[in-house]
């Protein structure tokens, strides 16, 4: 036979001389069929890389051929995704490759009705040109006889889908530049997280991993659609089941999340603390907290100042409350012996204190000062009181007992929509499932953090999940699912107006003149955070080099000054007020993803010019051609004065960096290949941007440019584009000692300027000159803390305040859930993860009378970020609303608050402005016009405002059109049908959508009477290969105080059946409804 | 008689695979578990198929059937997630499940939900809002690959072969187009492509299977719904995820496609289901199209025989 290969090749000849007589198998096998190879099989090389679309941070095989991305696929040494892919990560392929991308530049002049091309060196010397010149045109030294050496003039939006580096060098080019609005998705997404969990815990990222949620009894999953927005990290949850976990979903929605789970607790929107606020009242009031744990560590037993008057005294509202001033003076939440307000008066900066009676409705009160909790809590002096016994009235146990006991399951039944019986059993899970032998997790994301009140949302589970016990121990703690691959790492290095790397914070204009105020007003006298000097001196040396010296204070003169808030939203009214006149929108698309899109455009729309870097044509970049407001006739193309450049960015296969994950873990992704055209990183447009200014200004003797031309600016490139290394921009990062040895951990640095460190809580991830974040030990052959994969801050550790594993004497708990724990013959601390405390402090220390810094920490203080070391049940400043949660309506809301005759939160923040009305609440008159309340929500087919999914073929297919989702019963009220369409109205905007009505939306009983809600996911606009009206033409300008994040979750407004006008039909209807509904300029700002 | 009619069985249905296959050694059987109890919908299956087999967009529809928008296994999707919301009566066996698309009627097979308004659920009899055992389920469905392959044995042209894995494969450079194969399937699973005439299914990532790689669908499934395996190993897994579930208070649980005996020999993909086969539109009791076939040929082959025996016997009989 082997003679005969030719008449072997024939099928027949095969099944009559083979043993597959039937023909049907090997001899049916064709010759091209037999060749088929594997394209992963055939690959050139495996680049191991990361996912860029969540922040799950699933590893990535990238294949490449030939120069070409051919598959990609997860790593199954990840210990995080273990191999494994949502289905926007499996379009990756599409998403890099795909014909949706963007290869020149595009460019739109002043008043043009159309793209023109220009090449990329032309259109990078234009950009500089003009930021040069919109900085000397707005230029500001002073305002109101204080320093401020900046430009309100230039503005940027984006980082939190870019690498740590491409922030770190934004945040540094701009800084150098003055420009102090500075800001990214995490403002949007999470920046209350930061608030809350900082100011409980001493730094506010999650405090746990995901893969540690494995080890949970119980789980909550609260404000987070867990398994749509984060599938990969979801397998967790799924793993804990099958452990014997119970999982409970308390959402308004039923969702794929709560398919999944043990019990679905649907719930009004933006009810939250309402429900938690119960869930502490009848832990405390059943005894049921977990005693030793919170007498020893949290701050239960510290007595409050006599001076405090709670929301019981008050009617809704804490003491210190100044109306006019729409904030809190906080001096009253004081501890008793220990004013977290300083005596002096000289820190000024701390939310809601002394400046506030100087700077006025611009006042610090509003500048997001509890961020600055992300790595340090709050300042505090002295030594507070305490009653070890708890039976103080004025110990914070006390306090919160009364504050909340009128946190009733009936209450919770008239708030909520939460049934009695429902309610316990969710407080029995939680209860059963904690203490010694078992623990519970919270996991969360926006729809907590993005409310009027989202720091208290997240305050609100610390509380809880303190009484539990539950904070530093395996399988417990409070998972912040973030949504952005590296919108962790965008707070960490942050390209956030009101913080420089490390959480360490922006200087105001007030009194900080010098490093010596600075610190005197920040730094705290205890824990680490004492070391705050050495950290910032660091950094200035990481900036400046050999310009920043003893003499002139290390350059911290360089930096521009803050005056107030200079969030994004802030931002925006400054656009429209024609102050900011340059704007860079760094892959972020605000004209869908932001709060009221209309205001963004009209922002967008008064600018001189506007720099879009994204992958496709997004909806900020063309809203001056096809707009709502073009459409409606409101604004004229030709009318718009707007510069437009749009630069195609690289895709996370075309550039090397790093992300940080949910986990606080950072990952190293290499290049797979290079861009193509005129694609580029973020990383070179931010670092030749600089270059190309710094060489305009050049020779300039002008002092304001002293900072941009003394800066270190100086990164090697490699590569045709000569594209910087980014290794040698996380080395900066990193830092390194006087000799030029990369530091190893931030216990190094030094406040004499030996130490340069460009963001200390990522000191270690280049330690030895080794790129840590690129570590890929396979976790099969780790633990599950897989300590040697990535590299997690701070120094490596997994669960923070993981000292909490153990008892006070510095043994676990339980054999159950060891950790770390105190081993006495060796005199340190060990266990399965890096332990969060000084590894050599025996759990009998006691710090000496008058100890300072780390020193004063005891050997049983578990929060070493706090200034005593506690987790704070009671929050005596940090956040600027209250000192515990309180509950509150939304802003719009058909529901009047029954717990407080205060209606909404007094110190949120209101933006009057004619295109950003809000809307009678509860009982006022015109409520009813808008009766319904609104959620919105991603959807796993689909990327936040869509412009890295709607424009793929693969994942466009899979949810084509915009549908809001409601019950059987609002459709039948309002006439809605099934697949046909409906109109969604509020003061703001009115849009379409498919209807689906669907029993996993239900009416609930609030306060005596049926109140529905309407779901509505967020991800469509006009652009892209499936389109909708954007959602956010709903949403209000409304801030969360202490982070300034807005109100999305939750919102009010009417729907009807069938299409929405066209055209100038579309205000009309608006309009039409703000006259029913009797609004005005001041409907709903009163306090 | 001359023929061998079991032979003549064997060259009309595939007995069971790889053995009979004329493959030296062949390995064993591989097969797919899928285990809908932990499927969360997220479609990655459908992604990674399509991203790895190159298979063409295939409509931009929203079709209001729940969050399904792919609606059905074809041509161009080769995984197809299907999402059922149910509400059922508390202590009503599963079967009488009515489904969102259900809201009333004598009979519902609690089929997903169609657009328009008649597929759109009711709403509670007393406007309370009253929802009692909400569910919704998802399960990702696949080409079964049959132990007893109705469309491999009605191919003409050898392009549906059975290879050395047990898995069933079209081969696209073989295929004429000429779709006896879609009417044969019994789960209306492979179809025609409208532009190029010839028929597409799952392949079970064939050229993976080659580079001892798992099917992109299972490599990808976030939460392991999708179990990608040898079948013997596979079929003992599930039966204990069945009994695991059983234990856990889940009565309902059972498997699909994972017996040898059943109308098509057993799937080479099956199921975990958390209800009858027909709420999430798979056929109750699937039978291989050409089970009938042998028995049809053999009655054929009497009848010539006894014609030809009778036309003797009329000649012979003459001849006397």
């Amino acid at each position: 036979m082997k003679q005969l290969p030719l008449i072997q090749s024939w099928p027949v000849v095969r099944q009559l001389t083979g043993d597959d007589r039937a023909g049907k198998a090997s001899a049916a096998k064709s010759a091209r069929t037999a060749n088929l190879k594997a394209r992963t099989q055939t690959a050139d090389r495996v680049v191991k890389s990361v996912c860029p679309y969540c922040a799950v941070g699933c590893g990535q095989n990238v294949f490449v051929k030939d120069g070409k991305v051919i598959q990609i696929e997860g790593d199954p040494d990840s210990p995080v995704s273990r191999g494994r892919l949502c289905p926007k990560g499996s379009a990756s392929l599409q998403l890099t490759t795909g014909d949706a991308r963007l290869h020149t530049v595009k460019y739109r002049p002043p008043y043009g009705t159309d793209w023109q091309e220009l090449s990329l060196d032309e259109a990078m010397r234009m950009v500089a040109e003009r930021v040069v010149r919109t900085r000397a045109d707005t230029w500001e030294d002073e305002k109101d006889g204080k320093t401020t050496r900046r430009t309100m003039g230039i503005a940027s939006l984006g980082g939190a889908t870019l690498d740590n580096e491409e922030n770190y060098l934004i945040k540094k080019l701009f800084t150098s530049l003055g420009i102090v609005q500075v800001e990214n998705q995490a403002r949007v997404c999470h920046s209350s997280t930061v608030v809350g969990l900082g100011t409980s815990f001493g730094r506010g990222g999650s405090t746990m991993f995901l893969q540690d949620l494995q080890h949970a009894d119980c789980i909550v999953i609260e404000g987070s659609n867990f398994a749509e927005a984060h599938p990969v990290g979801f397998q967790w949850v799924v793993e804990a089941k099958a452990r014997g976990a119970k999982v409970i979903h308390i959402d308004p929605r039923f969702t794929r999340t709560s398919a999944l789970a043990d019990l679905h607790v649907p719930l009004r929107v933006g009810t939250d603390i309402a429900f938690i606020g119960a869930l502490i009242n009848h832990v405390l009031s059943t005894d049921s907290y977990f005693k030793e744990y919170v007498q020893n560590y949290t701050n239960a037993s510290t007595l409050v100042s006599e001076d405090f008057q709670d929301t019981e005294d008050l009617d809704g509202l804490f003491s210190g409350f100044d109306a006019e001033k729409r904030a809190y003076d906080f001096r009253s939440w004081s501890y008793e012996g220990a004013p977290a307000a300083p005596a002096s008066g000289q820190r000024d900066q701390t939310p809601g204190q002394a400046e506030a009676e100087e700077s006025g409705p611009e006042g610090i009160q509003h500048a997001g000062r509890g961020e600055q909790h992300g790595s340090g809590g709050t300042a505090m002096e002295g030594q507070p009181h305490t009653d070890p016994t708890l039976q103080n009235p004025r110990c914070v146990l006390n306090v919160l007992r009364r504050h909340y006991a009128r946190y009733t399951p009936e209450k919770v039944e008239e708030v909520c929509g939460i049934p009695k019986e429902t309610f316990f059993e969710v407080a029995q899970a939680l209860i059963d499932n904690s203490g010694p032998e078992r623990t519970s997790s919270f996991a969360y994301a926006v729809g907590w953090t993005q409310h009027s009140a989202g720091s208290q949302f997240i305050r609100a589970a610390c509380v809880l999940q303190l009484l539990l016990g539950n904070i530093g121990r395996p399988g417990g703690g409070i998972m912040a699912l973030r949504g952005h691959a590296s919108i962790q790492g965008s707070s960490d290095i942050p390209t956030l107006f009101n913080l420089l790397p490390g959480y360490l914070p922006m200087p105001y204009a007030h009194h900080q003149t010098d490093l010596e105020s600075f610190f005197q007003a920040d730094a705290a006298r205890k824990g680490f955070w004492a070391n705050m000097p050495a950290y910032m001196i660091s950094l200035l040396k990481a900036w400046w080099g050999p310009a920043a010296t003893p003499e002139n204070d290390f350059c911290f003169g360089y930096l521009p000054r803050l005056t107030g808030s200079h969030s994004t939203y802030d931002t925006v009214m400054e656009q429209i007020a024609g102050r900011c006149k340059g704007y860079f929108l760094l892959g972020e698309n605000p004209a869908v993803g932001s709060a009221n899109a209309t205001m963004q455009r009209l922002g967008m729309a008064n600018l001189d010019w506007l720099v879009v870097r994204d992958f496709s044509l997004i909806e900020s970049a063309t809203w001056w051609k096809d707009g709502p407001e073009i459409l409606s006739g409101e604004l004229k193309t030709t009318d718009i004065a707007t510069e437009v450049f749009v630069f195609p960015a690289a895709a996370h296969t075309e550039k090397a960096g790093s992300f940080t994950n949910t986990n606080r873990m950072l990952q190293w992704r290499h290049k797979a290949v290079e861009p193509e055209g005129d694609a580029r990183s973020d990383l070179w447009f931010m670092y030749h941007l600089g270059r190309i200014i710094r060489e305009m200004l050049a020779g300039s003797t002008e002092e304001r440019d002293r900072p941009i031309l003394d800066l270190t600016w100086d990164y090697p490139t490699e590569g045709p584009t000569a594209e910087p290394m980014g290794e040698a921009v996380l080395a900066e990062i990193n830092g390194w000692d006087a000799s030029g040895k990369q530091l190893s951990t931030y216990l190094d640095l030094k406040d004499d300027g030996s130490t340069a460190c460009g963001c200390w809580i990522y000191c270690g991830v280049y330690a030895d000159g080794v790129n840590q974040a690129a570590r890929r030990k396979p976790g099969t052959e780790q633990n599950w803390v897989a300590a040697e994969w990535g590299w997690t801050w701070p120094l490596n550790r997994h669960i923070l305040y993981n000292r909490a594993s153990a008892d006070p004497d510095g043994k676990p708990w339980s054999e159950r859930k060891k950790l770390v724990w105190w081993d006495a013959d060796a005199g340190k601390w060990s266990g399965f993860d890096v332990p969060d405390f000084e590894v050599k402090k025996s759990p009998d220390y006691r710090p000496p009378e008058g100890a300072q810094g780390v020193e004063a920490l005891s050997g049983i203080d578990p929060f070493i970020m706090q200034a005593d070391g506690k987790g704070w049940l009671y929050a005596p400043a940090g956040v600027v609303d209250g000192p515990m949660p309180a509950h509150y309506e939304p802003q719009d809301s058909p529901v009047q608050n029954a717990l407080y005759g205060q209606q909404r939160n007094p110190a949120r923040i209101v933006f009057p402005a004619e295109h950003n009305r809000y809307q009678p609440s509860g009982d006022t008159a015109g409520s009813e016009v808008y009766p319904f309340l609104v959620t919105t929500y991603r959807l796993t087919e689909h990327f936040t405002a869509g412009g890295m999914s709607r424009w793929q073929p693969y994942l466009a297919e899979l949810q084509p059109e915009l549908f809001c989702e409601v019950s059987p019963e609002l459709a039948a009220e309002r006439g809605l049908t099934h697949g046909g369409w409906a109109t969604l109205v509020t003061a703001r905007g009115a849009i379409e959508a498919r209807v689906m009505v669907t029993h996993r939306m239900r009416p609930l009983r609030i306060q005596g009477r049926m109140v529905d809600q309407i779901g509505i996911p967020y991800h469509f606009g006009p652009n892209g290969l499936v389109a909708g009206d954007a959602v956010n033409e709903l949403s209000a300008i409304v801030l969360d105080p202490s982070s300034h994040i807005q109100e999305v979750k939750a919102f009010a407004a009417d729907i009807r059946p069938g299409r929405r006008p066209q055209g100038a039909g579309r205000p009309a209807l608006v309009r039409e409804y703000q006259e029913r509904a009797g609004v005005t300029a001041s409907t709903g700002t009163e306090i | 008689m001359a023929f061998d009619l079991s032979a003549l069985g064997s060259f009309l249905r595939s007995d069971d695979p790889p053995e009979a296959g004329g493959y030296p050694d062949p390995a064993p059987r591989v097969g797919f578990f899928t285990d809908t109890s932990v499927c969360i919908g997220c479609k990655a299956c459908e992604v990674a198929c399509k991203e790895w087999n190159a298979i063409p967009e295939d409509g931009l529809t929203f079709t209001g059937m729940s969050y399904d928008n792919s609606e059905h296994l074809g041509a161009s999707t080769w995984r197809h997630v299907a999402f059922i919301e149910q509400q059922r009566p508390m202590g009503a066996p599963s079967s009488a499940a009515p489904a969102a698309g259900g809201s009333g009627g004598p009979v519902d097979l609690g089929m997903p939900a169609m657009p328009g308004g008649a597929g759109a659920p009711a709403a509670a009899d007393d406007g309370s809002g009253d929802r009692t055992g909400l569910r919704w389920l998802m399960a990702s469905d696949v080409c079964k690959h049959c132990t007893h392959a109705a469309c491999l044995d009605v191919c003409p042209t050898g392009a549906l072969f059975r290879t050395e894995f047990g898995t069933v494969v079209v081969q696209e450079d073989v295929c004429n187009g000429c779709g006896y194969c879609v009417s044969a399937c019994p789960y209306g699973v492979i179809e025609t492509r409208k532009d190029d005439g010839r028929a597409w299914k799952c392949t079970m990532c064939y050229d993976r299977l080659g580079a001892g790689q798992e099917p992109a669908c299972a490599k990808a499934c976030p939460t392991d719904s999708i179990q990608f395996g040898d079948l013997d190993e596979l079929r003992v897994r599930a039966q204990a995820r069945v009994e695991q579930l059983h234990e856990a208070g889940v009565p309902e649980a059972r498997l699909y496609g994972a017996d040898p005996n059943d109308g098509v020999g057993g799937d080479g993909a099956f199921f975990l289901l958390l209800d009858e086969p027909e709420v999430y539109g798979l056929p109750p009791d699937p039978v291989v199209t050409t089970r009938d076939l042998p028995v049809m040929w053999r009655n054929a082959a009497l009848a010539a025989g006894a014609l030809l025996i009778g036309l003797a016997v009329t000649f012979l009989g003459r001849k006397r």
